[in-house]
């Protein structure tokens, strides 16, 4: 009996990993791919060991977008926190309009955000689009929004930010409910005011959960494909394209599949040290937000 | 007199960040409702026609839109109904005994969200052409299972681990074998569980949209690759790109607006938890 004990959560999990390893598969595979120089032009491939790589970090186009995706992940992430926790702090004050109104918050997020980019595409159209003619009353008829460089970036930040900002109100909002009255209370009979109170209490207990939000937000965005695909598919020229778009055009468009790859397990590389830089950070600011709680 | 108008304020801002998030969905609703012929023209004047939505759905640009729908339901309820299947004993396992490696296998399935996916993507649009699984059902169900699968996996763990193991114990108690104490104890208790993450994951997969652009072209094809099409050609037809895009988005928004309060709750879930 006692080995069947040990081996039954193993056996209960052993279906959901071959799944999983369904999918690991063709990553080693593409892994495996990334030291050849195998294309469609050269389905027959030699073997090229690091070259891929190489030639990744010396074209100037990988610098380019590696920087396009810092400034679309930390301009969307920076903007969705701010937007989301004000809005969160608005919800909270429980008004008869937040109430109402919080039963929709979550309704961009639910749409597809190739959709929401779609839906935004033809808002932002210059000359017959909805945006210019509401603004065209303050005499800023004609704004280019996605046809020049920096518009093209901002605009598809936007659309980030009006799918998502739910996403981080939705948990801000959460955070908020879940804490503990007595140091507000406590401060309110000290006579503390708002921005006091805010800036000494709140923030920092509901920092932990704030942060969450942010490694989401920022983790995804750096890996954003279909909002921008379908917004500005990378242009003007360069301007938006972001690793995983030069990765899809590299592979998909020109068929360059180890090179393409070798695009996409740098980004993968990144992802994880990020993403391994912000838990530990979390952690830190935990043991940080239990202090001022106590 | 100065709280009120603060309050007032914080109204305000509210609401503008309300028009704001609803807003472009309600402009959709105008656009699609527009006939062709004034969609350049005066902007909230119009005599509105379902022309726009009955072209979308009757094929008649030569976009098979009814069939890109339907195939978003088969592969993203497949892929729900597949992922609960093998996900539910994993989180139940995983919230019940602390074995060894558990933390890790949960975290590995965990990481799966955090890689970018057409890393898998392009080995399994190679790997799909010799498999004979490009542009099918089961080559998409497969795949969708990246999203789904650790989705579930993480948020019934939350609500296994909730339950007291002492209910399983009493059944086991009373003579239930441990399948059937899972089967006909733990299982209905989570049933509101399951409902809420299998419409959170189901609205996850719907909205993909990498996976089918790369991995099917048109048997196989979903919404969210469809509504794209109407945005080419070298005549814009804005009014079919905005149906599209509305008929696209029913099913999500219809399930948000029934289940508000669960999916909240999923969304915090899985994201605090982890």
């Amino acid at each position: 009996m006692g080995w069947r004990l040990t081996l039954r959560p193993y056996l209960l999990i052993v279906p959901a990993l071959l799944l999983t390893c369904g999918i690991l598969y063709p990553f080693g595979l593409g892994l495996y791919y990334t030291l050849f120089d195998f294309s469609a032009s050269k389905p027959q491939p030699d073997m090229v060991r690091f070259e891929n790589y190489g030639a990744v970090f010396t074209q100037e186009a990988f610098w380019n977008s590696a920087w396009v995706t810092v400034l679309y992940a930390v301009g969307a992430a920076l903007a969705e926190t701010v937007l989301g926790v004000a809005v969160a702090l608005l919800l909270h004050r429980s008004t008869m309009v937040g109430r109402v109104l919080e039963k929709i918050l979550i309704l961009p997020l639910m749409i597809a955000p190739v959709i929401a980019a779609i839906i935004w595409k033809l808002m932002l159209q210059p000359s017959v689009g909805v945006v210019n003619y509401l603004l065209r009353p303050f005499g800023l008829g004609g704004v280019q929004w996605t046809d020049t460089p920096t518009g093209a970036l901002l605009s598809s930040i936007a659309v980030d930010v009006w799918v998502y900002t739910p996403f981080v109100a939705i948990l801000a909002l959460a955070g908020l409910r879940s804490l503990p009255a007595s140091p507000f209370e406590a401060a309110a009979v000290d006579g503390a005011g708002w921005w006091y109170t805010f800036r000494r209490l709140t923030l920092p207990m509901l920092w932990p959960y704030v942060l969450v939000a942010v490694i989401f937000r920022f983790m995804d965005s750096l890996k954003v494909f279909d909002i921008i695909y379908a917004l500005t598919e990378g242009g003007p020229g360069d301007s938006t394209v972001v690793l995983q778009i030069r990765a899809y055009l590299e592979a998909i468009r020109f068929q360059r599949y180890s090179f393409g790859i070798s695009y996409t397990i740098v980004l993968w590389a990144v992802v994880y040290l990020a993403a391994m830089v912000l838990v530990k950070h979390l952690g830190k600011i935990q043991r940080k937000a239990a202090e001022v709680t106590t | 007199m100065r709280k009120r108008l603060v309050g007032w304020l914080c109204d305000t801002a509210l609401i503008l960040y309300f028009v704001f998030a609803l807003f472009p969905i309600a402009w959709m609703v105008i656009l699609s409702l527009k006939p062709a012929d004034q969609l350049f023209s005066t902007y909230f004047s119009f005599s509105p026609t379902l022309d726009g939505y009955r072209t979308v759905l009757g094929d008649s640009e030569g976009i098979p839109f009814v069939r890109f729908f339907v195939n978003s339901l088969v592969v993203s309820v497949g892929a729900v109904v597949l992922s609960l299947v093998v996900g539910l004993p994993a989180a139940y396992a995983s919230a019940r005994w602390r074995f060894k490696g558990s933390e890790n296998l949960m975290f590995t399935l965990l990481s799966f969200r955090f890689a970018p996916e057409l890393t898998v993507i392009i080995p399994l649009f190679v790997l799909y052409q010799k498999l004979g699984l490009f542009d099918t059902y089961v080559g998409m169900v497969w795949v969708l299972q990246l999203v789904t699968l650790p989705l579930i996996v993480w948020i019934m763990r939350s609500y296994f681990a909730d339950l007291t193991p002492e209910l399983e114990q009493a059944a086991l108690l009373d003579g239930y074998t441990r399948k059937q104490a899972f089967f006909k104890v733990a299982l209905p208790l989570v049933k509101p569980g399951i409902a809420a993450v299998s419409l959170l994951a189901f609205i996850f997969a719907w909205n993909n949209f990498v996976f089918p652009l790369i991995l099917t072209s048109n048997e196989a094809q979903t919404v969210t690759v469809g509504a794209l099409s109407f945005l080419g050609g070298d005549r814009p037809k804005y009014n079919l790109t905005a149906a599209a895009a509305l008929v696209s988005v029913v099913p999500p928004l219809l399930l948000a607006l029934t289940i508000q309060r669960y999916l909240v709750r999923g969304l915090s879930f899985g994201a605090v938890k982890s």
